[in-house]
């Protein structure tokens, strides 16, 4: 023990006042409420138990939580094919299914913007709500923008709290017990990504997905941010992302990018690849290409 | 991806089950898992059409390029048409088979060799799983599609769809 | 500094807060006006709060598209009224110039106030005010150095903090008939100034740091938020030391008052030119970011709820720089109250509205979404001014009469003195 470069000897008070110290500061850290993302792995099973049980009695639901944690060797990324993207909206419908989004007020995580052939990517110019009969329409592209899970993400940077920040695969995820709900990743978020709960969400019980992940898609309160995961309730377990398996025209490539035989490194090797915003230095793992 | 695949055929009535082509075996294939397959669901022949030679066995082969007016007129070719009739991707001795423009022949279930004679590099990108739908496993067995389940042979561009709705715009409180 | 034994110390005390209770509760008949409007915006304000947490912040007119409004632009505007005290004690005590230096002592009280206002309007910001202790370590967690909200967090506190003691103790020694310890007070009140400078330009950091915002990731935005500040605040205590002179014995020299107006026309005019060149820069460069720089003032694509508030905020900034800039007109008193309500009102507008708005609008990915406060905002921000007002009308009705030497220690003990002995 030491102080100030003195030595002096454990005395039996100073041993019984540091212990009640320790002990004090045990009660205070370890048994309180926790961030998730430091909870030891027994008080995460305990959370997660609790969790379910307040699901079953607030929802009438048996949803479960599954705490998978990120596999050795795995960074997602995700690769969305510009060329081929014709605005159907199928995307963000499963995605609004699969990951529990709110129905009213109304939450989103996928937006399709609908762009100019002869104004290339320019957001100023972009329109979300087109609705016409039929897409795609004539001179127009459309650019799907979600959560681009960035590798120097702005969001979890700026978290008061920390109750945002980034997976050992890649995947941004947010602590829905421990946001505060004061929007700072939403100003700082260049893709418009994060979203808020600013009612308390709603969802018709028969539509609930109870196969959910603590980190992901398990049913949010009100007055918390959310946001795409990748789908990490399936990515974890080894499927694709739902926007992946619905989009009619394979629009959507997602994998390993440590793994140099997946997809999305053939894409990024051998096709015209871009990511949004590019100078904003983000480094998003979400790439968008040209397949031809 | 240099993977091997190998295509494992469900379906009895297609006669290449019985001589199934490693299609597309790169160098790297050996980097793979044996284990690993590529499941190909059956083509999407219309109700009750397949095997053709139900009916054409019993049919004389007539070579000549004509408009079809007895049978298959709800076919309308819209690929390169110009170019192309039935017998120039259809087997004309063996009905059930398609053909290579080199004479080759090969089963409905590897049609998507027949696509990558003129379409390669899309024929490359979906060997890659770049191309075409995905589903299944991104680290395990992972859904394959034949090119026709997503483009009709005979007029493979997309058709137009109906989007889903437009999400709401943001209303203020009251509104 | 003779210390008090506790019982003596409570003594005193309960004498002091006794005192304090009396003077609150006097008044005249305005007074009384004041406060009871004051509850009543109080009250309404509170109502629409509790509706806002049982609905949630869909009261408010913010959207995922705008997802800070008025009550972040408040606490914006309200830092720089807090950090605005340091204007005053910069000549005062740095130069030891003594005809503000009386009036150094309310710009703190104007500052705690302030300061209470900013954490109020973030409270009722965040979505989850019932987690606000996630917070405070240890049970919560700060994620310091990395978030700017963070340093946000302590630097406000510390600077609180900082003026509650300097204010506090001045004022308890002078009710004690003692003079402030030389050794506590200035060396903090040399430490408020830095602080000052401080807290707002880490509140100009907090919009500043953020890529995605092109209308805040200017480097000019930090300078010109201090410029500004040292508009509003003054502007604000002019009225108040004018208020107090008509109704208190309180006297301060008319060359204090007209010294503050000259650093005021300075102030303005920096913070004009500041707005001016980040104009220029904007508009003849043209690049894509000019988007927001346009919808402010001149609007976009057929939206143009903000472009009146924008000019108004310019002219308003004009006139009060033209007002304070000639000596005869700032001694004018009309004038002078004319220059400090226009300076009010134009820093309040480009503050808050005209830097939250335009910095969210359009927003990330192009989309305009027109956002003005909703109804319930606009009562709790009401609210949430009339407690901050009521603290520093109370805070002031104690202090006041302590610096006069109106209420000390001595009239409150003879005064306690014969109430205990009525009692026997």
């Amino acid at each position: 023990m030491e102080t100030d470069g003195k030595t002096t000897k454990p005395t039996r008070r100073m041993f019984a006042s540091q212990a009640a110290a320790l002990a004090a500061g045990w009660v205070l850290t370890a048994c309180g409420p926790k961030r998730l993302y430091e909870a030891p792995r027994a008080q995460l099973k305990k959370a997660i138990e609790d969790m379910e049980r307040q699901y079953r009695e607030r929802l009438g639901v048996n949803v479960s939580v599954s705490d998978a944690p990120p596999i050795p060797g795995v960074e997602f990324a995700y690769a969305l094919d510009l060329s081929r993207c014709i605005g159907c909206r199928r995307c963000v419908y499963a995605c609004v299914k699969e990951n529990n989004q709110s129905r009213d007020p109304q939450i989103q995580w996928i937006k399709v913007l609908s762009m100019e052939k002869d104004k290339g990517i320019d957001f100023s110019a972009a329109d979300p709500y087109y609705a016409p009969a039929e897409v795609p329409e004539e001179g127009h592209f459309y650019v799907p923008v979600q959560c681009q899970q960035c590798r120097n993400s702005p969001c979890t940077k700026v978290c008061p709290t920390g109750a945002t920040w980034t997976e050992k695969d890649g995947i941004v995820v947010i602590d829905y017990d421990w946001c505060i709900g004061c929007r700072y990743c939403m100003a700082a978020c260049p893709y418009g990504a994060r979203h808020f709960n600013w009612a308390e969400p709603e969802i018709p019980k028969a539509e609930i997905n109870p196969n959910t992940h603590y980190l992901g898609n398990r049913p949010r309160p009100k007055g918390v941010v959310e946001k795409c995961t990748f789908c990490i309730q399936r990515t974890r377990a080894g499927r694709y992302p739902a926007c992946v398996e619905i989009c009619p025209v394979g629009t959507r490539k997602f994998g390993n990018l440590l793994d140099k035989d997946s997809e999305i490194r053939y894409i990024i090797e051998h096709k015209r690849v871009l990511v949004l915003k590019e100078e904003l230095n983000t480094a998003p793992r979400f790439f968008y290409f040209y397949a031809t | 991806m240099r993977l091997a695949i190998l295509i494992l055929l469900g379906i009895a009535a297609s006669g290449a089950a019985s001589d199934p082509k490693a299609p597309f075996a790169p160098a790297a294939s050996a980097e793979r898992p044996a284990g690993e397959r590529l499941d190909v669901p059956a083509p999407p022949f219309s109700e009750g059409i397949f095997p053709c030679s139900n009916c054409h066995a019993s049919m004389p082969v007539n070579r000549t390029r004509r408009t079809l007016t007895d049978m298959h007129t709800d076919i309308v070719l819209k690929h390169d048409e110009a170019h192309r009739w039935c017998l120039d991707c259809h087997d004309a001795t063996n009905r059930d088979f398609l053909h290579l423009a080199s004479g080759e022949r090969v089963a409905f279930t590897e049609s998507y060799l027949l696509c990558g004679q003129c379409h390669g590099e899309k024929l490359r990108d979906w060997r890659a799983g770049v191309h075409g739908r995905r589903t299944g496993n991104w680290n395990g067995t992972k859904g394959y599609l034949l090119c026709v389940h997503c483009h009709s042979p005979h007029q493979p561009r997309f058709r137009a769809l109906a989007p889903l709705p437009a999400p709401a715009r943001p209303a203020r409180p009251g509104d | 500094m003779p210390l008090d034994n506790p019982a003596q110390f409570i003594r005193r005390f309960l004498g002091f807060a006794r005192g304090s209770v009396r003077l609150i509760l006097r008044g005249n008949r305005a007074y009384r006006l004041w406060l009871a409007a004051l509850g009543v915006l109080i009250v309404s304000g509170a109502l629409a709060y509790a509706n806002q947490v049982r609905n949630g912040l869909a009261l408010t007119a913010m959207r995922d598209q705008v997802s800070w409004g008025f009550y972040i632009g408040n606490f914006t505007f309200l830092v720089g009224v807090a950090a605005a005290a340091v204007v005053l004690v910069i000549p005062a005590y740095v130069y030891d110039w003594k005809p503000i230096r009386e009036i150094v002592l309310y710009g703190e009280l104007l500052a705690i106030s302030a300061i209470m206002m900013c954490l109020m309007f973030v409270m009722v910001d965040i979505g989850r005010p019932d987690r606000f202790w996630h917070l405070i370590p240890p049970m919560g967690h700060l994620n310091f150095p990395s978030s700017v909200l963070a340093w946000d967090v302590l630097v406000l506190n510390l600077y609180f903090l900082v003026n509650f003691v300097v204010a506090t103790h001045i004022l308890y020694r002078a009710f004690h008939g003692r003079k402030y310890a030389k050794r506590l007070v200035i060396p903090l009140v040399l430490l408020s100034i830095p602080m000052a400078v401080g807290i707002h330009t880490v509140t100009a950091f907090l919009y500043n740091g953020l890529v995605a915002r092109p209308y805040w990731n200017s480097s000019i935005l930090a300078p010109q938020f201090l410029a500004s500040a040292f508009c509003s605040g003054p502007a604000i205590l002019l009225v108040v030391v004018q208020v107090l002179r008509r109704f208190t014995r309180f006297e301060i020299r008319d060359e204090a008052i007209w010294k503050i107006a000259e650093l005021m026309a300075y102030a303005m005019f920096l913070n004009l030119f500041l707005h001016g060149a980040e104009a220029f820069k904007e508009f003849y460069s043209g690049g894509q970011d000019v988007l927001y720089t346009r919808y402010w003032y001149l609007g976009l694509n057929g939206h143009h709820t903000l472009v009146p508030y924008a000019w108004s905020a310019v002219g308003l900034n004009l006139l009060a720089f033209a007002l304070f800039i000639v000596p005869a007109a700032r001694r004018n008193w009309v004038i002078l109250n004319i220059g400090c309500i226009a300076t009010y009102a134009g820093v309040y507008i480009e503050k808050g509205m005209g830097l939250i708005i335009p910095g969210l609008t359009p927003d990330a990915l192009g989309e305009i979404y027109e956002y003005y406060p909703s109804v319930t905002e606009l009562r709790v921000a009401a609210g949430i001014f009339a407690v901050g007002f009521l603290v520093f009308t109370l805070m002031l009705k104690v202090a006041v009469p302590i610096s006069l030497g109106e209420f000390t220690e001595k009239k409150e003990t003879s005064d306690l003195a014969s109430v205990a002995w009525a009692g026997h």
